[in-house]
This record gives C-alpha cells, sequence and structure tokens, in this order.
C-alpha cells in the first residue's frame, strides 16, 4: 500500500497558518497557504523552505488547494506563488477568487501602508498570482493530470468554502478546511457524500465543544438590539467586513421585516459593498431559505440597511451601525464609539473576539474609563454587550480539547495522549528556532557564561540555569552557543522556545539582539 | 363488417383528415366487436415496429367495453407471440395489464398466456414489464389461492434474473402477493409454501440498492395486508441504516418503525456490551440517529416517524433534547465519579441509565462512540437543520411526543420557544400550533412568556392570531406574567388595529383561566384611586375595550371583584354586556339593577327555552296538516318569522331554525302556488299569471340547493326530504310548462327528463323510501308504470292532481347544523382612491376572508367579480390560499387579478364570495371513467353557485394606455 505522508507547516497546533502538504499516490499535494495574525515576524507565513531545500516548487508541487478565502487559509498565496515563486495551478471555488483578491489587497495595504513594512508582496504580485488561480465548482471532479483528480463539496462557514476530496488511484484524503455543520443565516450546512477516504483531515478548533442553541444565542441578540432601538438609543457594532458581517445583516434585515421597525440600519462602506455585490452574486452558496426567496428577492438587496456617511452619527433618534474595524482598535468604529459612549442609553455589540490591548478587549474587560490619545480621558456610560458564542469566529489559541480518530472505520472523540498512544505515535513538539550573531571572540562555555550571567541579573523572577553541557535555560528556553562557521570572531546563539512560551521567547530574542553588556573588568 | 364501414368512410371523407378519423371511431364503438377488430387491422397494416407501438399507444387512449376486453387480449397476445421488436411487446404487456384491470373482466383466462410468454421472453425489460401484468392480474384475483401460490412461484423462479427491474418486479409482487398464513392448506399439486418472508429478507443484502429498497418495500407491503413481520426482520433492516443509497435507508428506517411497533416490549442486546434494551428504544435510538443523516429525505422521514413512537421510555425521550454525550469527553475521562453524579442529578448521559447495572469495569475513553450516540440530541439537530422540511418535521414530532407525555412537554418548551425565531414563517407559524396543542400540560415561566410574547409585533397577520390562540389556552402562574401579556396585547393592538376582535377574544380566556391573577392588578389596571375619583375612560378605547374584557371575565368567577369596580365601570359593564356579548359574561352583581337576564350556562341545550319554543313552533305546523288554506299559510308565514328572529338572538340556534325556516318557505311557496287560479283555467288563457308560479318553482329550487349545500351537518335523512321538494318543484315546474307553453316537442323532453329524475331519486334514496309514506314521491312510484306509457298530457294532468294530494313531509331536525357563512374583510370596500391601472393589464386585488362551516372550501368557495358592465368573473382560489386555523372556521386569503378596458371614470366592482355545488356528485360513479380525465372534469364541473357573503364594492379605474 502506498503511503499518504502529512506534514503540517502551520495549523498543526496553533490556530491560524493553515499549511499542509499531503503526499499521496507520489503526487505532493498544498492544501491551504494561510498567514499567522499573530506573528509580525518570518513566522508569520508557513516556511516554504521546507518543501524543497533548493528545488523549484513548481516541480515539486502538483497542485495547491485553497478552501476558503479567510486570510488564515490563502494570506500566504502571493508571498508563495510570487516571492517564493510557483507556476502550477492553483484551486479554489468561483466565490473564493471572487473575494480573495479584495482581502488579500487590503492586508497588504494594513501592513504596507499602515505599518510601513518593506519586501511585501504587491499589488501586482496578487493580481500574478490570481492568475493562477483555477475556478472549481462544487461536486465537479477536476482532473489536474491523469491521476490526480480532487472534487469540491459544500463546507458552509463562510461564502465559497469548500472540502476537498483528493484522490489519486484508490487513495483519497479528505481535507474539510473550516466548515460548518449547522446552517446560519445566510449558509447552509457543509455536506460531503460516503467517499470513505483513507485520511481524513478536518479542523477540530471547536471538537469538543458544545454550542448552545443557535436560535437562543440570535434571539439575545435581537432582543437586546431591539430594547434598545424601542428606548431611542444607538446601537454600535464593531464588525468585520466579511463573513458573520453579513450574517448579522441578514438577521437585522429579516427580524426589521418582521417586526415592522423603522429606526434606520447603516453599514460602513467600502470593502462591505463590494463583498455585498459578491453575495449577491453567488446566491447557489447561500442556504435554502436565500436561495428560494431569490426569485422575489435577493435577501443581500437590503431594504432597511443603508450605507453609512461620517454625519448620521450625530442624527438623533436611535439607529443601528455596523462599522468596521470589530475590534474598536481604530477607524469608523471607533470614532463612533468615541461619540456614543457617553450616553447610557445607547450600546454596544462586540460580536466577536478581541485582542489584547485593543479599545474592544478593555471595555469588555469591565473598563469604564479610557485614556485616549491626547490625555483626553473617555468615560463610558452606554452598555457594553458581548455575544459569546453568536460567531464563533473569533480565532482565539485555545488548547486542543480531543483528537477526531477513525478507529474500525468508526469515528471516535478521545484525548490528544490517548489519540498518540493507540496510533503509536511520539508527540510532536512545536517549538521556535532563532539564531542571534554576537560579536565575541572569546570560546563558546565563555559567551554561554557571559549570556548566563546577563540574563541571570536581569531575569530575577525566572529560572535560569547554566547545564553542564554549556547550555543555558530559561525556564523551558534553551540558549546554545557555537562558533559561526566562516567568521570565528562571531558567535551564534541559537534560542529556542516552544510554542506555550511564545511571549518570554520573543523577550529574550530581543534582549540578545541588543548585546550583551560590555565584558566585566577582567577581560583584556 | 367494421372494415367494411371505414373504407365507406374513407371514400366518403377523403378530403377532411381530421373529420374522418374522429366520424369513424364514433361509428365504430357502436358496433360491438369492432374494437378488437379495428384493433387487429391496425397492428396488421403497421409496417414497422414504430408504426405499430403508433397504434398501440392511439388504443390505449380510448377506453374498452368490459365485453370487448377479451377479445382485444386476444389479438394482443397474438401479435406478441409475432412481434420481434422488444418496445412493441413491452407495450402489449403493459396494455394487457391495464385491461385486466377492467371491471367486469375476469382476467383469469390470460392468466396462463401470461406466464406462458413470461418463460420464453428475454428481454428485461419486457419481463418485468409482464411481471408487472401478473401482478395486476393477481390483485384482481386476489381471492384465489391456488393463483396466488402459482404467481408467487414464478416470482421467485425470476428473482435470480440479472436485471434489477426483473428482480424489483417480483419482489413487488411478492409483497403484494405472497400468502400470509404460513401454515395455510397444503397444496395438492405440491407447491409448497413458500416462507416469503424469509425469501424477501434475503434480499436486503442484494448488491442492488434499487432492488435492496424494493426488498424492503415489499416488506412493508407484507405488513401492511396484515402479515406478522418477524421480530428477526429487525436485526437485518438495522444494517440497512447505514447503507449508501438514500431511498435504501428511508424505506429501512420504516421498517424499524414498523418493527418497533410490533414487538416493543422484546429485549434486544446491545451490541459489545452485555446489557440488553427494549425493541422500542432500541429503535427510537436508531432513529434518532437518522435524523443527522446526510440524505435530507431521510431526516424528514426520521423526524417524522419519531413523533409517532408513544411506547418509548422517557428517559430515552428526554435525550433527545440533551447534546451533551456527543461532547463531553472530560466529563467520560473520570467517567465513574462523574456518572453518579449525574445519575443523581438525574441527568442522562448515554443510551442506558447509569448506576443499575452498568458494567463494572473502568470505562474506556475510546469507547465513547460518536456513531452511535442515539437519541442523544436528535430534536436539536432537527430543529436547527438547514432544511426547513426536517424542521417542520420535527416540530410536529415534538408535538405528537409532548402530548402523549408531559414530562416531555416541560422540557421541549424551550425549543419550541426558540422556533418561534425561526426564518421560515411556515415553520414558526407551526410551532406556536403545537405550542398551542400542548397547552394544557405546561405553565408558562415568566421569561418564557417574554419570549413568546415578543413575537406579536411579527407582521404576519398569521403569525399574530396564531399566538393569541396560543395565549387562549396558555397558563401562566404570576400576576406579572398576565400584566406583561395584557402590556403587550395592548401594544400589539396599537401597532396593529386590525387585530382587535382576536386580542379581545384572546383576553377573555385569558381573564377567565386566571381569575385570582386577575384580581390583585384590577385597580391598577382600572386606574382606581382609593381616595380620589379617576377620569372616566373614553368607553370608545379599544385598549380600555381590552382591559374591561380582562376583568369582567375574571370576575365571572372571582365574586369579589365587583367590589373594586368604580361606578362608571359597573355603567361600562351594562353597556358592553349588550354590545359585545359573545366576549362579556354575564356577571353576578349584588345590589344592582343590572343583573342581565342571560342563560345561566348549566342548562343543557334540550331544557333551553328557546330550543323548547323552536320545537313548539315546529310541531304546531307539522300537526296542522288539514288547515284551511288561508290558515295553513298565515301560520307558516308567523313560524317563519319567528324562526328567523330566533336565530337572529340565539346564535347557537341560528343553524337550525334558519334551515328549518327555508323549509318551510319552501313549503309554503308551493301552497301559494298550487293556489293560483290559473289551474282552474283553460291554458292559453293565462299565459301571463303563470310568471308567479314558475317564478316559486325557481326559487324553491334555490331554496333546496341552498339547504342541501350551505348548511354543514346536514345527515341523509334531510338530504331526501330536501330532494324530494325539489322534485316537487319540477313537477310544478313541468306543469306551469305544459300549461302556457304550446307544442309537445318541448314537453316531450322535460316529461322524460322529470320521469329520468324520478328514477334517480328512487335509486339514490332507495333505502329511506319506507319513511316517505303518502308523499308526492310515494305516490308518483305507485304510478310509474302508468307515467311511463302515457303521454305527456296525461303525465302533466296526473302530477297536478298528486302535487295537490300529496302531505307535507316531516323535517327531522339534525343534531348540529350550521350554516356556511362568509365575511369578506378585506378590500374594506371603504376607499375612496379608486385602483388605477392601465387598461388591458392585471392590477391584483387582496383578498382576505373568514369562512365559517364551509366543508370543504378548497373545491366550492370561489370570487365573484361584477364589473358595471354586467360582466361577472368567477375566480377559483388555489388550495394553498385556504389556512385552517380551527375546527369548521378557514381563512381565505388570496388575490384576484383584475382587468377591464379603458373606462372615462373610476366605477365600483363587486366582489362576494360564491359557494360552488354540483347535486350530481351523489351520482354512483360509471365503473369506466375511474382514473381517467373525464372524471377528474365531472368532479369539478360545477352546477350551480350560491352567493353566501355581502358583496364588497371596490372603487377602481382601467386607464386608457398611453402611447
Amino acid at each position: 500500500m502506498p503511503e499518504i505522508r502529512v506534514t503540517p507547516l502551520g495549523a498543526g497546533q496553533d490556530v491560524g497558518r493553515s499549511c499542509i502538504l499531503v503526499s499521496i499516490g507520489g503526487k505532493n499535494v498544498m492544501l491551504d497557504c494561510g498567514m499567522h495574525m499573530g506573528y509580525n515576524d518570518d513566522r508569520r507565513f508557513p516556511d516554504f523552505s521546507y518543501i524543497t531545500r533548493n528545488g523549484r516548487l513548481t516541480d515539486f508541487l502538483d497542485c495547491v488547494i485553497i478552501s476558503h478565502f479567510h486570510l488564515d487559509h490563502c494570506g500566504a498565496l502571493p508571498y508563495f506563488s510570487e516571492m517564493v515563486g510557483y507556476d502550477g495551478p492553483i484551486y479554489m471555488t468561483h466565490p473564493t477568487q471572487a473575494i480573495c483578491p479584495i482581502l488579500l489587497e487590503d492586508y497588504r495595504k494594513i501592513a504596507v501602508d499602515k505599518k510601513g513594512e518593506a519586501n511585501f508582496f504587491t499589488s501586482q504580485m496578487i493580481k500574478d498570482c490570481m492568475k493562477k488561480v483555477v475556478a472549481v465548482r462544487l461536486h465537479q471532479t477536476v482532473q489536474v493530470d491523469e491521476e490526480l483528480q480532487i472534487k469540491a463539496y459544500y463546507a458552509g462557514h463562510v461564502l465559497g468554502a469548500a472540502m476537498f476530496q483528493i484522490k489519486v488511484g484508490s487513495e483519497s484524503v479528505v481535507y474539510t478546511g473550516d466548515y460548518n455543520m449547522t446552517p446560519d443565516r445566510h449558509l447552509g450546512a457543509a455536506w460531503i457524500d460516503k467517499c470513505r477516504p483513507n485520511l481524513l483531515i478536518t479542523e477540530s478548533t471547536y471538537a469538543t465543544t458544545i454550542r448552545d442553541s443557535k436560535r437562543c444565542r440570535e434571539r439575545d441578540f435581537l432582543k437586546k438590539v431591539h430594547e434598545t432601538v424601542e428606548r431611542g438609543g444607538k446601537v454600535l457594532i464593531p464588525v468585520f467586513a466579511l463573513g458573520r458581517a453579513q450574517e448579522l445583516c441578514i438577521l437585522l434585515e429579516t427580524f426589521w421585516e418582521r417586526m415592522n421597525l423603522k429606526a434606520p440600519i447603516y453599514f460602513s462602506t467600502g470593502l462591505t459593498e463590494k463583498a455585498n455585490h459578491y453575495y449577491k452574486l453567488f446566491i447557489t452558496w447561500t442556504n435554502q431559505k436565500i436561495r428560494k426567496t431569490f426569485v422575489q428577492r435577493n435577501m443581500f438587496e437590503f431594504k432597511h440597511i443603508k450605507a453609512f456617511d461620517r454625519a448620521f452619527a450625530d442624527n438623533p433618534g436611535p439607529m443601528v451601525v455596523f462599522a468596521t474595524p470589530g475590534m474598536l482598535h481604530a477607524g469608523q468604529s471607533l470614532q463612533i464609539f468615541r461619540k456614543w459612549a457617553g450616553n447610557e442609553k445607547n450600546m454596544v455589540i462586540m460580536p466577536g473576539y478581541c485582542v489584547q490591548g485593543t479599545v474592544g478587549h478593555k471595555i469588555l474587560s469591565g473598563q469604564r474609563k479610557l485614556e485616549m490619545e491626547g490625555r483626553q480621558v473617555l468615560e463610558i456610560r452606554m452598555q457594553v454587550e458581548y455575544i459569546q458564542g453568536l460567531l464563533p469566529d473569533a480565532k482565539k489559541p485555545r488548547l486542543l480539547h480531543g483528537t477526531l480518530i477513525m478507529k474500525d472505520s468508526n469515528f471516535r472523540l478521545v484525548s490528544s495522549e490517548q489519540a498518540l498512544k493507540e496510533l503509536g505515535l511520539a508527540e510532536h513538539q512545536l517549538r521556535f528556532t532563532c539564531r542571534v550573531h554576537l560579536h565575541d571572540s572569546r570560546k563558546e562555555q565563555e559567551t554561554a557564561a557571559r549570556v548566563y550571567s546577563h540574563l541571570k541579573s536581569l531575569l530575577k523572577d525566572h529560572c535560569v540555569q547554566h547545564l553542564p553541557d554549556g547550555s543555558v535555560t530559561v525556564e523551558s528556553i534553551l540558549i546554545q552557543a557555537a562558533a559561526h562557521s566562516e567568521d570565528p570572531g562571531t558567535k551564534v546563539l541559537l534560542v529556542s522556545w516552544t510554542y506555550q512560551d511564545e511571549e518570554l521567547g520573543s523577550y529574550l530574542t530581543s534582549l540578545l539582539k541588543k548585546g550583551l553588556p560590555p565584558a566585566p573588568s577582567g577581560g583584556s | 363488417m367494421a372494415a367494411h364501414l371505414k373504407k365507406r368512410v374513407y371514400e366518403e371523407f377523403t378530403k377532411v383528415v381530421q373529420q374522418q378519423e374522429e366520424i369513424t371511431t364514433k361509428k365504430l364503438r357502436l358496433t360491438k366487436p369492432s374494437k378488437s377488430a379495428a384493433l387487429h387491422i391496425d397492428l396488421c397494416k403497421a409496417t414497422s415496429p414504430a408504426d405499430a407501438l403508433q397504434y398501440l399507444l392511439q388504443f390505449a387512449r380510448k377506453p374498452v367495453e368490459a365485453e370487448s376486453v377479451e377479445g382485444v387480449v386476444r389479438i394482443l397476445l397474438e401479435h406478441y407471440y409475432k412481434e420481434n421488436d422488444p418496445s412493441v411487446r413491452l407495450k402489449i404487456a403493459s396494455l394487457l395489464g391495464l385491461l385486466s384491470k377492467t371491471a367486469g373482466f375476469s382476467p383469469d383466462c390470460i392468466m396462463d398466456d401470461a406466464i406462458n410468454i413470461l418463460q420464453n421472453e428475454k428481454s428485461h425489460q419486457v419481463l418485468a414489464q409482464l411481471l408487472d401484468t401478473l401482478l395486476a392480474i393477481g390483485t384482481k384475483l386476489s381471492e384465489n389461492q391456488a393463483i396466488q401460490m402459482r404467481l408467487v412461484d414464478v416470482a421467485c423462479k425470476h428473482l435470480t434474473d440479472t436485471s434489477h427491474g426483473v428482480r424489483n418486479k417480483c419482489l413487488q409482487l411478492l409483497g403484494n402477493l405472497g400468502s400470509l398464513e404460513k401454515s395455510g392448506t397444503k397444496d395438492a399439486e405440491g407447491l409448497a409454501i413458500r416462507d416469503v418472508q424469509k425469501i424477501i429478507g434475503d434480499y436486503f443484502s442484494d448488491q442492488d440498492p434499487r432492488v435492496r429498497t424494493a426488498a424492503i418495500k415489499a416488506m412493508l407491503q407484507l405488513h401492511e395486508r396484515g402479515l406478522k413481520l418477524h421480530q428477526t426482520i429487525y436485526n437485518q433492516a438495522c444494517k440497512l441504516l447505514s447503507d449508501d443509497y438514500e431511498q435504501v435507508r428511508s424505506a429501512a428506517v420504516q421498517l424499524i418503525w414498523v418493527v418497533s411497533q410490533l414487538y416493543p416490549e422484546s429485549i434486544v442486546p446491545i451490541p459489545s456490551s452485555n446489557e440488553e434494551i427494549r425493541l422500542v428504544d432500541d429503535a427510537f435510538g436508531k432513529i434518532c440517529h437518522m435524523v443527522s443523516d446526510g440524505s435530507w429525505v431521510v431526516r424528514v422521514q426520521a423526524a417524522k416517524l419519531l413523533g409517532s413512537m408513544e411506547q418509548v421510555s422517557s428517559h430515552f425521550l428526554e435525550q433527545t433534547l440533551d447534546k451533551k454525550l456527543m461532547s463531553d469527553l472530560r466529563r467520560k475521562r473520570t467517567a465513574h465519579e462523574r456518572a453518579k453524579e449525574l445519575y443523581s442529578s438525574g441527568e442522562f448521559s448515554s443510551g442506558r441509565k447509569w448506576g443499575d447495572d452498568a458494567p463494572k469495569e473502568e470505562v474506556d475513553t475510546g469507547a465513547v462512540n460518536l456513531i452511535q450516540s442515539g437519541a442523544c440530541g436528535a430534536f436539536v439537530h432537527g430543529l436547527e437543520d438547514e432544511m426547513y422540511e426536517v424542521r417542520i418535521a420535527a416540530v410536529e414530532a415534538l408535538c405528537m411526543l409532548a402530548q402523549s407525555s408531559s414530562s416531555f412537554a416541560e422540557k421541549c418548551l424551550d425549543f419550541l420557544v426558540d422556533m418561534f425565531n425561526d426564518e421560515i414563517e411556515e415553520v414558526r407559524l407551526q410551532s406556536i400550533h403545537t405550542m398551542r396543542k400542548i397547552s394544557n400540560n405546561i405553565t408558562l415561566r415568566e421569561d418564557q412568556l417574554d419570549t413568546i410574547l415578543g413575537v406579536l409585533e411579527d407582521s404576519s397577520r398569521d403569525i399574530r392570531e396564531a399566538l393569541h390562540e396560543l395565549l387562549c389556552c396558555a397558563n401562566v402562574s404570576t400576576k406579572e406574567g398576565i400584566h406583561l401579556a395584557l402590556v403587550e396585547l395592548l401594544k400589539n393592538l396599537t401597532k396593529y388595529p386590525t387585530d382587535r376582535d382576536s386580542i379581545w377574544k384572546c383576553l377573555k380566556f385569558l381573564g377567565s383561566r386566571h381569575p385570582t391573577l386577575v384580581l390583585p392588578l384590577v385597580p391598577e389596571l382600572l386606574s382606581t384611586h382609593p381616595f380620589f375619583d379617576t377620569a372616566e375612560p373614553d368607553m370608545d378605547d379599544p385598549a380600555y375595550i381590552a382591559v374591561l374584557v380582562l376583568i369582567f371575565n375574571a370576575a365571572k368567577s372571582c365574586p369579589t371583584m365587583p367590589a373594586l369596580f368604580s361606578d362608571h365601570t359597573f355603567r361600562h359593564y351594562a353597556y358592553l354586556r349588550d354590545s359585545l356579548s359573545h366576549l362579556v359574561p354575564a356577571l353576578r352583581l349584588s345590589g344592582r339593577k343590572l343583573v342581565s337576564s342571560a342563560v345561566s350556562p348549566n342548562i343543557t341545550p334540550h331544557e333551553d327555552p328557546s330550543h323548547q319554543f323552536l320545537q313548539q313552533s315546529l310541531e304546531r305546523v307539522y300537526s296542522l296538516q288539514h288547515l284551511d288554506p288561508q290558515g295553513t299559510q298565515e301560520l307558516l308565514e308567523f313560524t317563519i318569522r319567528d324562526l328567523q328572529r330566533l336565530g337572529e338572538l340565539q346564535s347557537e340556534l341560528a343553524g337550525v331554525a334558519d334551515f328549518s325556516a327555508a323549509y318551510l318557505r319552501c313549503q309554503l311557496l308551493l301552497i301559494k302556488a298550487l293556489q293560483e287560479k290559473l289551474w282552474n283555467v283553460a291554458a292559453p288563457l293565462y299565459l301571463k299569471q303563470s310568471d308567479l308560479a314558475s317564478a316559486a318553482a325557481k326559487q324553491i329550487m334555490e331554496e333546496t340547493y341552498k339547504m342541501e349545500f350551505m348548511y354543514s351537518g346536514v345527515e341523509n335523512k334531510q338530504v331526501v326530504i330536501i330532494h324530494h321538494m325539489r322534485l316537487q318543484a319540477k313537477a310544478l315546474q313541468l306543469i306551469v310548462t305544459a300549461r302556457t307553453t304550446r307544442g309537445v316537442d318541448l314537453l316531450f323532453g322535460m316529461c322524460e327528463k322529470f320521469l329520468q329524475e324520478v328514477d334517480f331519486f328512487q335509486r339514490c334514496f332507495i333505502a329511506d323510501l319506507p319513511h316517505l309514506q303518502d308523499s308526492f314521491v310515494d305516490k308518483l312510484l305507485d304510478l310509474m308504470p302508468r307515467l311511463i306509457t302515457s303521454k305527456p298530457a296525461e303525465v302533466v294532468k296526473i302530477l297536478q292532481t298528486m302535487l295537490r294530494q300529496s302531505t307535507f313531509l316531516h323535517l327531522p331536525l339534525p343534531e348540529q347544523i350550521h350554516k356556511a357563512s362568509a365575511t369578506i374583510i378585506e378590500p374594506a370596500g371603504e376607499s375612496d382612491n379608486p385602483l388605477r391601472f392601465t387598461s388591458g393589464l392585471v392590477v391584483a386585488l387582496d383578498v382576505d376572508a373568514t369562512l365559517e362551516h364551509v366543508q370543504d372550501p378548497q373545491s366550492t368557495v370561489k370570487v365573484q367579480v361584477l364589473y358595471p358592465d354586467g360582466q361577472a368573473q368567477m375566480i377559483h382560489p388555489k388550495p394553498a390560499d385556504f389556512r385552517n386555523p380551527g375546527p369548521g372556521r378557514h381563512r381565505l386569503i388570496t388575490q384576484v387579478y383584475l382587468s377591464h378596458t379603458a373606462w372615462t371614470e373610476p366605477c365600483q366592482v363587486e366582489v362576494r364570495l360564491l359557494l360552488a355545488y354540483n347535486s350530481n356528485s351523489r351520482i354512483p360513479k360509471s365503473p369506466w371513467m375511474e382514473g381517467g380525465e373525464i372524471s377528474a372534469q365531472a368532479e369539478t364541473s360545477i352546477e350551480g353557485t350560491i352567493p353566501f357573503s355581502k358583496p364588497v364594492k371596490v372603487y377602481i379605474m382601467p386607464k386608457p394606455t398611453r402611447r
């Protein structure tokens, strides 16, 4: 039996940067090509150099498959195809093909224009990359070459999300990407036929979580909005432009329609308008209700939801505003928030997870006074609500609960340790390593000792040890010193830390990069 | 002979090809053997198989009489043997099957031939068709055991065929004809009686999914025919649940359900453990699992069947609302202690009860199998399904199960409330109805009530009214709940003023159900103050009336409440008691003169004085048979007047009173008509005088149609009397015509028709004839032989004397009778703004009407539009436009399309509802018509219509087209 080899280049143990390499029947397929939101360094993108040490990617990979347009599944695509260099086919569904470049461009703008990063992919690269895309339809069997065939199935989750079956001869792999088994207001449930794969690669972030009843959550949200509007208050819903925002729009739109409400709903313009256009277009990808009624009226032709204008925020009377970005860290949503925060009749509803340090995170953790730039203090009188679970999209890192394994052609849900034991595998430790160059002409042991004493003096709260073999450990972080192969005057410090110790690890690295303090007086 | 005829016809009509065919068929039908002969000729003429097929197809379109079937069959068989083309043979085989179904034809003679040709047939398709034919024959001859056995034998032989179609048909045959008793009489010919179940069961594992499906269906067919299925089938069927094909799974779910109903208490082992559970519980778990099947067809099927599994144990039932097992890995890790806690806290986490006889060894984490999680969360999944069909099925099942188990009803409440927020209106409506049906079992908590009341703002009228109905029979636990409900209802009233009646009615029931909860709210609701007089509220305010309706209905069973009323409240009570007597009950108000004299409710209808009055007045009429004509007329007139007034006063007697009055009116008209002077004078002189008599005849006819079709609850006894009256009216008409027209031709036809009617009457009501002693028809039937032979003039003379001599028949009153009525709510007919539209195009007019006591409104209720130019249009509403909010009530919400040529100024059109009837529907259908297109037309044909709603005027203005 030919073996199937799976190499996760990302998303193995953490969330984000999905990129999985599968070798099946002599064919190499790359599943997704995502980026990691949490890093701004090289770890942002998968390490493509791992695939072929020096050879061309095009020679090695038979195809690339993108499951959906979220950046953690497609964000590294232009980098991969244009900067690293790949000219083979990239398969994705039509909606993904349409929406993906919009998101990539948006991401590029933020990275280059706002953060001023150099060496990033350009707009032209996005365009060139999209030229390599081959669009597939649902249930269409695409013959990549004589042996390799792929087939897409509906996955829910976001518009155009798909699960893929990859088949070579009698061997097959199913890759689910992110998928939803419960339909929501705008998308249906994932479906696949009994294809009996040899291997199933599935998303399992929420595998062991019991969701609340979907309707319960929706009702809660609607009730909050409705009550505030009836009181005459204004509701601010900070959202990200795509995906769940549309679901909330549909939810409010139908509720307004049903309940005959008159208060205006606004949606901040820009990216969203473009995206809404695609939602209108790809009606076959939506759920039963929208598909059946679009002949009378396309549900995305909102009747009650209008485009927002900056001046509207000062209008009297109740209103609901969807504004970007979702974590209240900048832009329109923050502006509106500052205007409305003082009135206790108003309400802000945070529909998703907020990263630490953002205004969204602060207000959710109960802070009632915010220091804004220019030493202003903003007192928050408006109500702050959080609908946890309505949008399970929030990609917050969490520990793996369980593993779904296939055994005797049955699925079982077991703990990860149990799974490893049954499969006879050793647990893989995800470690990050970093090289720091130091100008130090002394011997390695001495360098290590200097590092040890330096760290010891700085990190009082941590356990710093100097091991007999010459390496230094800070908690679980390992630091080794080695001589540079070419330049004996330079020493290379190898810093390695586990995924869990990211914070301390990056701190140490930055510390070491600043260099060591001048050698104690005993020297020269 | 037929050939000869045809030849002649050809000669005559060589030019008009179309016409020629029509006429030939007509003529051929008259001669008996022609059918088969013509077919024979056609088939002989056919040069190619395609031709022959065309002839056969044409032939199949026309009916064949029972007498000529045999001949046709012979000819078909003859051709079958000669035919080489399988498609033609296929058609012949299918024709044989159709023909053998003809009523009055016994197909045993063709069975041998059919079996014979079956043995030599090579084509699989033809074989399948032949088996189908045999099935038709076998079904026809279901009494004959030997034939059945033989057919079963044939089917068994062909079961090994390679084609799935043939195996399918064989299984179908076995299912339909397989012998039911295993120990049936041993046949002398040595045909061993086969165990049909076993044979069919073997095909559960056929390689073709279609055959597997057919096998399961055959098994179900056996069950339907009354054979008790073996329990062993259960395990086989369970394996089929994981089949790859949805139709197999769907059928298997059905089969499992059937077996679970047959052996609910049997014990089955749980695989991979040493425990056992009841079969019905096991089956329930398995069907629950199918609610998350990949195919929505199977999901719908499974969800529907769950509703009818009432024997299932309660803890399995309650698991369907709980998803915990699916997920809770952490709990499983320390399974034992956790399990105990769970058990003591009354939660359930697996298919078995923890604790009693659970295995003692450590629970292996790996043993928690997702696939066999059974009943867990079945409804949670069903209610959140992607397809609304599944959701509706789940809601229905929930309703049925909750009706049989009150604890389950309590538990599923939250889920039902959640469904009020579904995106599809149909689902929301269904869940509200479901909630209403189970509301006797439950008491609503305040938070639940709050959610429910939120739906009152829904813009759909159906939803709001369903919700009002729900509140009518809901149990509320606290006074805050009542207050909340009232506030929300009043909010609803201001937002949608058209809901007024529905809201008042809802508050009436809310008040009468919760008197003790309303009591503490009274001062606040009436805004009375202990020291000060408050302003008197506006009596015409619908919201104030709503509050009063709630309070007065509560006060009915709470005697202390009136003490809290202020003076004006009593005055308002008196006013409302008069104006809205159906909403405001009679109160016993001590020391007040306002006590109304309404009947106390504990008097049964028969002791009710008004009912007695009705009886007496009717008896008076019937007993006074021999009063002088003048007196009879007067008495009838008075009685009719009395009855009409009674009907207006007592709504529950309105049906009976109107019905009786209508009958008396017919009698009165008849008597009046017979007393016309024209009868004594020579006919030609009184041409004009006859107007009154013929008008009377016409009116009687109309009244009798109304009596027959406008009342629900009319029984056969009354129908006879009504038809009798109509017959008398027809006789009267005949006599009048005879007297006023000259010439015999017309009269001849009428006479014949009348005698046919009499004959028809006799045939239809032969059983009731003994009750009609001394009546018109009784005498008529005595003289029937004489009438048939005599000339029209004589017939008329006889009829005239008989009509005068006949006695007045007593109309027995039916138990429950209600007059059909309709009210058009919309259009309201008050608008001054004409509906403008471009002439030649159409405009849609929304029509909303309530119908009461209309039977089968889908086929009888029509909308009529009358244009000012006298043009009338009848519109047939779609069956889906009718809703059934309660027993005896219907609601018609439809759109009527109006169109007209341009008018110079706006004008009014009239819209009204009609009740269509067809008195011929009582005629037993001729066998030949069965299933044909012709009969479908006959059924929908309308003999006449009765307007039964007030017309509403709509102002419209068709504008000329702009060019």
